[in-house]
């Protein structure tokens, strides 16, 4: 470390003020600060002063999402055998998936903090570690065969429309990760919907099994929800779909880690999954009783289990610049995200990732939610207040 | 826009394109374009912009139609009644919207057709209507030509941009012919569907006016 340090102090002045190139000094910034905790402190005027920086809260998330990276790659092993009915073990069908989504994580983050690094160093700010969390989500939310230039392509898309025209990281009003997958879910659809979620690879000597079905869990449910495999089998995620978002049990390790170091808001995750669950009930109370299969007779907990739902409850919708603020806030935002989840999903085949559209859809009136509930509380106060 | 309201009796005769009437002509092309500054027209700019040759024929028929409603209506509007002189302007530009779309019907079916009901429409386009009250209604009939004009161009312009962007992405063709090659598409690429949406042209018009912006430092917080 002192290694390190001892480089790092040698090439500061060079960045400095004054130095030769001082118009990097962004992107040195960034590193320095990347290596080693920053020596400056607040010290005069009233601040909240907490441990948590930025960088800490994103590093945070970075370890939450790893159960689902480790179990995304291993899936993406484990599908490709199944669909060519080999038998392999875990750790080559864990490498096997490495070497596939590996690539796909590289892009994302090259060129996602490439656009950062031209934009810090243009306008003169700090880079903003923003993009770490981003960086990681967007090939989590994208099935394994996506070509590379589109992850740029939407790596792109996201920093740009979705960040910096609004003035960079903290001022998006959308969930740049979510963005980037509904570019790419509008501009490509032939890659990112159908037969595309297993990595089909030729083997030598294989032949792909009978039995193999390009269609995930969201799909099979709106022809025939009877079809579908058992919860087990959904909850582990040992389904087809986007490279993170199949194991439900891999997601609530990560909530579990967001909840208890204070960086997702629990009541986020939880009136997303309540209101996923009220919505299902509702349904099967009005479904057509003459008509078993219809998607409406869907047990309600298994609309946690599909597709991403689990995934964009807690990564997605817990997002502290897109989400609500206010308390009360939450639970409606979170409440209307499951709702819309499912009723997306049941009713409308076109889109059957409805988790996606229905968090951009509350992100978009998260503000408005927020401006409600203030407003409300302000009028009780001065009810209060005047009547007394 | 300031508009002039007194004109003193003029001794000196004006040149056709004297200066003022050459910024009249210009200034819609960029200081105060229609689209990216005065946020005008844009519902018919995202719905006429996913192929060139429909957008070149909006943008003829909004300048023809903007051009002429100014002219006519700068000739007569000492004898427009205050009251009534909304509908005066309504009939005047129904009535060349319908030159316009007859024209188009009878020699340009095809495009016509993709038009639909967006040349119609041009009746309702702020644009017209916005240049006949702002302009037309207090200058005399040259400016007012040369203005309506300027504003067909600055959102003529706007329109081909938008759409020489939205056809060699969205199909990978200028006009109708495949630009693309075929070897770039056996090499994995796809052309972008999302091109073909209208929030396409939403963006690409919102990248504009950031771009003009950013340029044109005097536009900012100015409308």
């Amino acid at each position: 470390m002192k290694f390190l340090r001892r480089i790092v102090d040698t090439v500061k002045p060079h960045f400095s003020k004054g130095g030769k190139f001082e118009k990097l000094h962004p992107a040195f910034d960034a590193l320095e600060t990347f290596l080693f905790v920053p020596a400056t402190t607040t010290k005069e005027g009233v601040h909240v002063r907490d441990a948590i920086d930025l960088k800490r809260t994103m590093v945070t998330v970075i370890i939450a999402l790893i159960p689902t990276v480790i179990f995304g790659m291993w899936n993406t092993g484990y599908q490709h055998h199944l669909a060519y009915g080999m038998e392999v073990s875990i750790m080559e069908n864990f490498m096997f998936g490495f070497w596939k989504v590996l690539p796909i994580i590289i892009v994302s983050y090259a060129v996602g903090l490439g656009v950062e690094f031209i934009f810090a160093i243009t306008k003169g700010h700090q880079i903003s570690e923003g993009y770490l969390v981003t960086g990681l989500l967007i090939p989590l939310t994208l099935p394994v065969t996506i070509p590379l230039w589109m992850v740029g392509l939407a790596a792109i898309f996201c920093t740009l429309i979705g960040k910096e025209i609004f003035g960079g990281t903290g001022m998006n009003f959308m969930n740049p990760a979510l963005l980037a997958r509904i570019f790419l879910f509008f501009a490509f659809p032939a890659y990112m919907s159908g037969d595309i979620w297993t990595d089909l690879s030729p083997e030598a000597g294989q032949a792909i099994v009978d039995a193999y079905s390009g269609a995930t869990n969201l799909v099979t449910f709106d022809a025939d929800q009877t079809k579908l495999p058992s919860a087990a089998n959904m909850f582990w995620g040992f389904e087809q779909g986007s490279i993170g978002e199949t194991s439900v049990a891999a997601c609530l390790i990560g909530a579990f880690i967001l909840v208890a170091t204070g960086i997702g808001s629990w009541q986020i995750i939880f009136s997303c999954f309540a209101g996923a669950w009220l919505m299902g009930v509702l349904l099967n109370v009005l479904a057509p009783a003459d008509m078993p299969t219809h998607a409406m007779h869907t047990p309600a907990y298994y609309h946690w289990l599909m597709g991403g739902f689990a995934f964009g409850a807690v990564y997605m919708a817990t997002d502290p610049v897109s989400a609500a603020q206010t308390e009360t806030g939450k639970w409606i935002y979170g409440l209307l995200i499951g709702a819309f989840t499912v009723i997306l999903r049941v009713f409308n085949p076109a889109y059957p990732e409805g988790v996606m559209l229905s968090i951009l859809l509350m992100n978009v009136f998260a503000s408005l939610i927020d401006h409600i509930v203030v407003e409300r509380h302000i009028k009780r106060r001065l009810k209060k207040v005047s009547s007394e | 826009m300031s508009v002039e309201t007194t004109t003193s009796p003029e001794v000196k005769k004006e040149p056709l394109f004297s200066k003022k009437n050459r910024k009249v002509l210009t200034d819609p092309l960029d200081d105060i374009n229609p689209v990216t500054v005065q946020i005008l027209g844009v519902c018919s700019a995202l719905a006429v912009t996913t192929q060139i040759k429909p957008a070149i024929i909006m943008a003829l028929g909004v300048t023809v139609v903007t051009a002429f409603s100014n002219l006519i209506i700068a000739l007569i509007r000492d004898s427009i009644p205050g009251r009534i002189r909304m509908i005066v302007q309504l009939v005047i530009v129904a009535l060349l919207v319908t030159i316009v779309d007859q024209l188009l019907k009878a020699y340009m079916f095809d495009v016509s057709k993709k038009l639909s009901v967006f040349v119609g429409l041009i009746i309702t386009n702020c644009i017209v209507m916005g240049r006949l009250e702002a302009y037309a209604m207090s200058q005399k009939p040259w400016p007012s030509f040369l203005d309506g004009i300027g504003n067909g161009l600055g959102y003529g312009m706007i329109l081909v941009v938008v759409a020489i962007i939205r056809e060699l992405f969205g199909s990978g063709s200028l006009l109708g012919y495949k630009v693309v090659p075929q070897w770039l598409y056996d090499a994995g690429y796809s052309n972008n569907g999302l091109m073909m949406l209208p929030p396409a042209a939403l963006f690409i018009i919102g990248i504009f006016i950031w771009i003009q912006r950013s340029r044109n430092r005097k536009l900012i917080n100015a409308s």
